[in-house]
């Protein structure tokens, strides 16, 4: 038998292996205010690798590709599991793209992808992905903190 | 500055290859491709003074789209599309375009690029160019995005220095100004890396050329030397490269005329510099180079605002197709 520090899921998807502390902001990608199911996150529970490590549960829902490409930058050694019936049925490993588009927003004030109104979705490219280091394709400003700047 | 990295296969790529091409950033040129637009200016000379005539792009329309203002780069575009029997329509001011209606840049392109055979745009926002060339089928060249890239002018900058030095290779080049912040040093910097050139960077601490860019520099195995005072960088000088120190950069008007006082370009600072120096500055200049250094054999930007003309022929006739 597992160790479920939770109730088993029926249906919905794990998200296991996420760097301790992101979990939040995992929560935050999936807009947890509009989810009309379940939630479970686990903090801070040791990983079998002997470290620690966050997980995020939730019931009823599949990640669409925005949501997974926004959880690899976050926690880029995330797993993603598809519960089906309380199994596992589906299990893959969130991969950084090559080129971020769309889900970051740049911040540099000037950038013309800051203009409101143009019809052009941002991109970056990812110049290093540990740590993550995010260089805008428009304005060529390398990226402070862009955990904030999730769009 | 980005990481300097020119090993990607170039050999594949030949003139054909500049069709069609967008010149965004000096970043996307390779050594090769800078290199064929450097000869290929050098055989504009004669036309661009008049001396010659062709019409290798008789016909041809180029559309220059200037957001903000601009004296040397637009005119020069503009004769050199002349010089090449093209023709010339655009916009110089905002308030009578479409513009001041709200319409997006994306849709002044898509509608631009119906009248005109290539596209040159100076625009405030940064990253202006690369969406531009996003929505555009035909070329773009970017003439200022904001703070960003001005690959042309490079150009210009390289072309000045091969017709006045030869080769750039080994050769002391003191830049001298706002480092920090000035948009021609940073490319001009990457393109000189490439050429072999030894860098020297004269300024006071607040406008020095930042660390990161010394560090690619050096990981690139250009020798560099920074400096704080222009007399200990002259006598070495092969070139001079002079930037505006701009008064806005500094919390009070008096530290700024001390500072700029003390990079101050004259006869005695010259005194110890090399009979081959060159003297080179984007221009314009407010008063960091004086007056009486023009009439110096070593004073060139006003030969380098000549060099626009020829360098932008080979770019336009490169891009858009047309044999001189
Ligand atoms: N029905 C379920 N309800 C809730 N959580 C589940 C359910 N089934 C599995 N999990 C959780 O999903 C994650 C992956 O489960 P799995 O059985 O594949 O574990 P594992 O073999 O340790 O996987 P990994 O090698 O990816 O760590 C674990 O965190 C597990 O606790
Ligand atoms: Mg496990
Ligand atoms: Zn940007």
């Amino acid at each position: 038998m597992r160790d479920f520090r939770v109730t088993p899921i029926r249906n919905g998807t794990v998200i296991d292996h996420i760097e301790c502390g992101q979990a939040l902001k995992v929560l935050h990608i999936m807009g947890v205010g509009e989810v009309r199911s379940t939630i479970s996150v686990l903090m801070h529970v040791p990983s079998k690798d002997g470290g620690w490590k966050d997980v995020v549960k939730v019931e009823d829902r599949e990640l669409d590709p925005r949501e997974v490409d926004k959880i690899s930058l976050l926690a880029p050694n995330a797993t993603i599991n598809i519960i089906r019936d309380f199994n596992v049925a589906e299990k893959y490993k969130v991969k950084m793209p090559e080129v971020v588009k769309g889900i970051v927003k740049c911040d540099n004030p000037n950038c013309i992808t800051n203009v409101q109104r143009e019809p052009v979705d941002t991109e970056f490219i990812v110049e290093s992905k540990s740590p993550v280091v995010l260089r805008c394709l428009y304005c060529d400003r390398i990226q402070g903190d862009f955990t904030e700047r999730l769009i | 500055m980005r990481e300097l990295n020119r090993e990607r296969d170039y050999s594949q790529m030949t003139s054909m290859s500049f069709k069609g091409m967008d010149i965004i950033s000096v970043s996307d040129l390779t050594k090769d491709q800078i290199e064929e637009i450097l000869n290929l200016a050098n055989k504009m000379i004669p036309y661009a003074k008049g001396e010659k005539t062709t019409k290798a792009l008789e016909g041809k329309i180029l559309a220059n789209l200037f957001f903000e203002p601009s004296t040397r780069t637009r005119l020069s575009f503009e004769s050199a599309m002349i010089r090449l029997g093209g023709s010339n329509i655009g916009i110089t001011d905002q308030q009578n375009s479409s513009v001041a209606k709200g319409e997006t840049l994306a849709d002044t392109i898509r509608t631009v690029e119906c009248y005109a055979d290539a596209i040159v745009l100076r625009h405030p926002k940064e990253g202006a160019a690369r969406l531009a060339a996003k929505f555009s089928e035909k070329p773009v060249i970017n003439c200022g995005d904001g703070p960003g890239q001005h690959p042309t002018q490079t150009l210009v900058d390289l072309f000045t220095m091969r017709r006045e030095q030869g080769s750039m290779k080994d050769k002391n080049v003191v830049l001298v100004g706002d480092l920090k912040y000035g948009r021609t040093v940073h490319s001009l910097v990457e393109a000189l890396a490439l050429f072999g050139a030894n860098l020297t960077f004269v300024a006071p601490d607040i406008l020095q050329i930042p660390q990161e860019s010394v560090k690619i520099l050096e990981k690139a195995g250009v020798s560099t030397n920074l400096e704080s005072n222009l007399e200990n960088a002259i006598a070495d000088a092969d070139v001079l490269y002079v930037t505006r120190i701009q008064k806005e950069r500094f919390p009070d008007q008096s530290e700024y005329e001390k500072v700029a006082g003390s990079y101050k370009v004259d006869n005695t600072v010259l005194r110890e510099a090399k009979k081959s120096l060159t003297i080179m500055h984007p221009l314009p200049r407010v008063d960091e180079i004086a007056p009486e250094v023009d009439y110096t054999e070593n004073a060139k930007y006003f030969k380098q605002t000549f060099n626009a003309v020829p360098i932008r022929m080979a770019i336009l006739s490169l891009i858009i197709g047309g044999q001189v």
